[in-house]
């Protein structure tokens, strides 16, 4: 199964991830506000995954960490 | 679980002091993994220029210098000069590349210094708040072009890769873009050669990587990267403008 991890605090809610999914499971969360006062990225549906990285290789953070 | 994908070692925890969505981060990944995927971290030395890369040095883990504006490749020569064992680099953006650094970056293209250099073209000045750069296109509205970019009266832009590759002297180079998964993937090809051309001593290699600003542009990230895809890449294509070791094999 893959798991994706978000270093939440760094998120600036860009929503290039977001975009890049090509299973379209990203979304930023407007309820939630991180340090930076920004809605982070965060995964809505682990199940549906497949680990391709799309979201990582799209962010310009560096906030992402893809395993599987 | 095995990790497909995470942070390069060559990139420190510092957090990028970047707009949101801006390809800068992206472009430092893509350096700083090809400098992990050939186990050059410790010998590595960057320049980082002047414009909105000037914190570079914060976020490489490798050894950096600060460049006067534009004057990134001079500072490398000199370092590669003195330093032949090191893997020398430079990174820089359009303001300070295709401007006030035209000269240096031509004289040691001319001279072939076997050097690499990463250049960001977004279009714009960023760090000084979105003038005209040389590399604005016709019609574009920027802080000092507010009824678009009139030919006429600012010239035409620049294509940096297209002008260098009309010379004698480098090895490599190319025109890549960020603006999409593919074209990262492809991004980090051509980087990943300008440093191998080096270390292989073959000489200049100047990679241009067709960027965005969406702050400036007025744009938001999403938007700026369909902007790079239908304006910005039909004025500069991307693709291998010069590659003499390629072309020698072929003959």
């Amino acid at each position: 199964m893959a798991k994706i991890t978000f270093n939440t605090d760094l998120c600036k809610g860009c929503g290039l991830c977001v975009s890049a999914c090509p299973k379209g499971i990203l979304a930023l969360d407007t309820n939630q506000i991180n340090k930076k006062g920004y809605s982070p990225a965060v995964m809505t549906d682990q199940e549906k995954c497949i680990a391709c990285a799309f979201c990582a290789t799209m962010c310009p953070d560096c906030i992402i960490t893809v395993e599987k | 679980m095995a990790v497909v994908f995470e942070k390069p070692k060559a990139l420190t925890d510092v957090p990028l002091h970047y707009c949101p969505g801006c390809p800068h981060g992206i472009i430092h990944r893509l350096v700083a993994e090809a400098i992990d995927e050939l186990g050059i971290e410790g010998q590595t030395i960057g320049v980082a220029p002047v414009g909105c890369a000037v914190m570079a040095y914060d976020y490489f883990a490798c050894d950096m210098i600060e460049a006067p504006h534009g004057r990134a490749p001079a500072v490398a020569t000199g370092i590669k000069r003195c330093r032949p064992e090191n893997v020398v680099f430079t990174y820089q953006g359009d303001g300070d590349l295709a401007s006030i650094g035209m000269a240096e970056t031509v004289h040691s293209a001319a001279r072939n210094e076997n050097i690499t250099v990463i250049f960001v073209n977004n279009a714009i000045y960023g760090m000084t708040g979105g003038q005209m750069a040389p590399t604005s296109l016709p019609g574009q509205v920027t802080q000092t072009s507010p009824y678009g970019r009139d030919v006429k009266h600012c010239g035409w832009p620049i294509r940096v890769s297209e002008m260098l590759s009309t010379l004698e002297g480098p090895e490599f180079i190319a025109r890549v873009a960020v603006n999409n998964v593919k074209n990262v993937k492809n991004a980090k090809k051509a980087i990943k050669k300008a440093f191998e051309n080096q270390i292989q001593g073959k000489g200049f290699s100047l990679v241009e990587v067709v960027s965005a600003c969406p702050t400036n542009w007025g744009m938001t990230p999403q938007k700026a990267l369909e902007w790079v895809e239908s304006d910005m890449l039909p004025y500069y294509p991307i693709g291998v403008y010069k590659d003499r070791s390629a072309a020698k094999e072929e003959k």
